[in-house]
């Protein structure tokens, strides 16, 4: 532990301070503050070594590994469809993204196509995940604010897209609804016009979140004008998602690298100008809009068809052939017990997260368990860019970046 | 330039095999040591590096363009040697290009430059193969662990290291391992 | 139609719901006294001593503190949400100072780095304190039984468990429930005497002497009042007799 005494010690004394005088002969002294692993700021369990010179942040040190899993071990003793739902778990709000790259990933490894039906299902899916996860972002933030009502409206709505969830998979959280090629069912008889009903009521609803922060003096004071962060500091940190797109780059792999047929839908790209928090919050509202209008066209045009490959050697056959066909026997059989084996490669799979890109990475050796998972996370490159979002601002406006930087640990720590 | 989705709808377009045989000729006659090999595989192009001349190599993809790293991470070959690789996914945003970089080094002289210089970004990454596979990165500014606890011993994500775990509590085995909370 | 009125007759059985009806318009109406008022009073007017009258205000305000880990954490703040309210019991006071918290809801997995954290904070919670493992991980390592997690039993004392993963909020509240019943002292019972599991064995893996070793489970404890049952007593260490599993 004397090594993190002395480091901090060390930067302070290359810090130089400010050299506004205190007046009435008073000196400024550095404060190293320590703000966590347990804070009251809801977004999971991130340490910061902070020091303070008076109310002025000179420098954050962020410490992570509180809630580290060891997901990728693990996940290197089960046979590949077992690790969907291990690998679901690790940026546990935005679960479908995470099985998404490993399904992408796993399928480009063996070569599977995934039919049309099962390609919208999943876009459905995913953006009706990313506007959840926008609401888990835009309550607990407008609570670390202020602004408390917030969590409430929004947990509201996320209510209804978890009903959804359920509809369709039966959980409502890390639902393992996404198989390698396709999904694991069809979506049942109700849940088209639940969804319609939920599309047509969460624009209205966004546009009332945004009467109730926008005009709000307090909000604006808050997050106009800090934690500026320019466009080439951000490329440089490797940071992609809202935090980019805000600083005025319209980087977003749904049209850059379109994956799962998302070049079939019309949406735009919403893009900030200064790349201040408020155009974060910004950014991440118009994108409410802009995941409805997905869906409603992917709701509309969802094609016939399987929902998952008719490759029988990937995917389990439906229960009424067991019955009549003994190869479909025999590949039930093989699949549940020891998985598909996949031909030895490596595959890298980015997907567009809520929070930047998410990329998994799978080595697969021949057998039926992967030698390798890695997900490459978008909060953990974009912690970095917290240091640079922070300094020589307010210590209230290091909690405002924090807000808006949108960090879910459980990606950052794996 | 970016090829069209080579396999199955929606991969993403990588440099294609021959624009991937250029790459390589033009490292090699830079420096002729530094790419063992290439490989192209379901879309995905990769260049097999010399550990110690990494920097030359990331430093040209660096000037052709490929200008955002993606994704910085350690793979364990176990049992093949040499067994700790380390991957780099470099990103082209202009072009819509990808590519990766391995390099595999020894464990016992598990030591790579570190790219942090051109890539702050990679400075998070780097620490934390440094803690799952014990590659040391020469010339990261702060080289210490990240997710384990500082003391920890071992390297984790080792495919030697042993998964670990708990004994789940059951009433038959309450009694001999550690029981409830007295 | 003819109605004929007739005065209750003492020690009656009260569990009759009409019974108690007439009874309550009477106390009402001034009629009953002397040994019937009395009988009413005991009976029906909550008197109690000062400890029960304590551990109900206790478990009908708990301050829970805010402590999220993981995915657990974000079913947890759908408690306090509107749809499932833990304000309807009310718990909706959640404090970030461990200092002014009671209940620990340990929602998430524990990493090893996160432990001396947990123990340093329920530490500083004053006692009478709770703790709740809510979900599979923190309870019995859940999905990931491996080198980085430890399971809450190991390091802090818990209430109750909550399985699920994550539990949905019902499943939570549920838990919430059954920790307000053991704070007011009404604990239920564990659940092989809920449900009468008397005279039930519990197989255990066989001892290298070579004979299977069973559970007996008969009832020590008095019976309920009501229950018709005879009390069941065996010999234990049967071997070969139980079904070969």
């Amino acid at each position: 532990m004397s090594s993190l005494t002395d480091d901090f010690r060390r930067r302070e004394e290359s810090i130089t301070l400010s050299s506004e005088p205190a007046g009435q002969g008073e000196t400024h002294e550095l404060l190293t503050l320590n703000i966590g692993p347990h804070h009251p700021a809801t977004h999971g369990v991130l340490r910061l070594l902070a020091t303070l010179e008076g109310e002025i942040v000179r420098d954050v040190k962020p410490i992570i590994g509180y809630v580290h899993t060891g997901i990728e071990k693990t996940a290197e003793d089960k046979s590949y469809w077992k690790v969907i739902p291990v690998v679901e778990r690790m940026d546990y709000v935005s679960y479908y993204f995470n099985a998404m790259a490993f399904c992408g990933a796993v399928e480009t490894l063996l070569g599977v196509e995934v039919p049309p039906r099962a390609q919208y299902l999943r876009v459905i899916h995913l953006e009706l995940n990313r506007i959840m996860s926008h609401l888990v972002w835009l309550g607990t933030s407008a609570l670390d604010i202020g602004a408390i009502s917030m969590l409430w409206y929004c947990f509201r709505e996320k209510e209804a897209i978890l009903d959804l969830f359920e509809m369709s998979s039966g959980q409502r959280m890390h639902t393992r609804y996404f198989q390698v090629g396709g999904v694991i069912e069809d979506i049942p008889r109700g849940f088209e016009a639940k969804l319609r009903a939920f599309l047509k009521e969460m624009p209205r609803r966004a546009d009332q979140y945004a009467a109730l922060l926008e005009r709000n003096e307090i909000v604006l004071e808050r997050l106009r004008g800090t934690g500026i962060v320019d466009q080439e500091t951000m490329l440089k940190l490797g940071v992609t998602g809202p935090l980019l797109r805000a600083t005025g780059n319209p980087w977003d792999l749904r049209k850059a690298q379109p994956y799962s047929s998302y070049d079939h839908f019309d949406f735009r790209i919403p893009v900030g100008t200064v790349g201040d928090n408020y155009d974060r919050y910004r950014v991440r509202h118009a994108e409410f809009y802009e995941s409805v209008k997905i869906i409603e066209q992917a709701i509309d045009g969802l094609p016939e068809g399987p929902f998952i490959t008719p490759d029988r050697k990937v995917s389990l056959p439906p229960r009424h052939e067991l019955a009549t066909s003994m190869e479909a026997l025999i590949h039930h059989f093989k699949l549940v017990t020891e998985g598909f084996r996949v031909p030895p490669g490596e595959a890298y799979y980015p997907v567009e997260g809520p929070r930047g890109e998410l990329g998994c990475f799978v080595r697969a050796d021949g057998s039926a368990k992967p030698a390798r998972v890695h997900m490459s996370d978008p909060s953990f490159v974009n912690l970095q860019a917290f240091h640079y979002m922070v300094k020589d601002g307010y210590i209230a406006d290091l909690i405002a970046s924090l807000a808006m930087l949108d960090p879910i640990l459980g990606g950052i720590d794996r | 330039m970016p090829s069209g989705p080579v396999a199955g709808a929606g991969t993403p377009p990588v440099p294609d095999a021959t624009e991937l045989e250029l790459t390589a000729q033009e490292l090699r006659d830079l420096d002729p040591e530094s790419i063992l090999d290439t490989s192209f595989h379901r879309g995905r192009a990769t260049l097999i590096a010399e550990p110690t001349r990494i920097k030359t190599v990331i430093e040209h993809l660096f000037g052709k363009g490929y200008a955002s790293i993606a994704s910085l991470h350690g793979v364990d070959y176990y049992p093949d040697e040499p067994r700790l690789g380390v991957l780099y996914e470099l990103l082209d945003m202009k072009r819509v290009d990808r590519i990766s970089v391995k390099a595999r080094v020894h464990t016992e002289a598990p030591v790579i430059p570190s790219i942090v210089d051109l890539y702050p970004g990679a400075n998070f990454p780097e620490r934390e193969v440094f803690d799952m596979f014990g590659v040391r990165f020469e010339g990261h500014p702060d080289m210490r662990r990240i997710l384990m606890p500082e003391d920890y011993e071992g390297f984790p994500q080792r495919r030697d290291f042993p998964t670990g775990g708990e004994p789940v509590l059951f009433t038959y085995n309450e009694e001999q391992t550690y029981g409830k909370w007295q | 139609m003819e109605i004929k009125r007739e005065p209750i007759a003492r020690n009656v059985n009260t569990d009759d719901l009409r019974v108690r009806q007439l009874r309550a318009r009477d106390m009402l109406q001034g009629d009953l006294d002397g040994e019937d008022l009395d009988q009413y009073v005991q009976e029906r007017v909550l008197t109690t001593t000062v400890d029960k009258a304590v551990a109900w205000a206790q478990g009908n305000s708990i301050y829970p503190l805010t402590f999220g880990l993981a995915c657990c954490a974000i079913e947890m703040i759908t408690v306090v949400a509107a749809r499932a309210d833990i304000a309807r019991f009310g718990w909706e006071a959640l404090r970030a100072s461990p200092r002014q918290a009671d209940l620990i809801i340990l929602s998430g997995r524990v990493s090893i780095k996160m432990a001396p954290v947990i123990r340093r904070l329920y530490d500083q919670m004053l006692e009478p304190k709770w703790a709740i493992s809510m979900g599979a991980c923190c309870s019995s390592m859940g999905v990931f039984n491996n080198y980085a997690l430890v399971p809450a039993d190991k390091f802090m004392p818990i209430s109750v468990h909550v399985p699920g993963c994550p539990p949905r909020p019902e499943a939570l509240l549920h838990g919430i429930l059954r920790l307000r019943d053991k704070i007011q002292g009404n604990a239920p019972e564990g659940w092989r005497e809920r449900y009468e599991a008397v005279g039930t064995e519990e197989l255990l893996p066989s001892s290298p002497a070579g004979s299977a070793d069973i559970n007996i489970f008969s009832r020590t404890t008095p019976a309920r009042p009501g229950l018709a049952r005879p009390d069941a007593e065996r010999a234990g260490g049967r071997s070969g007799d139980t079904a070969g599993a």
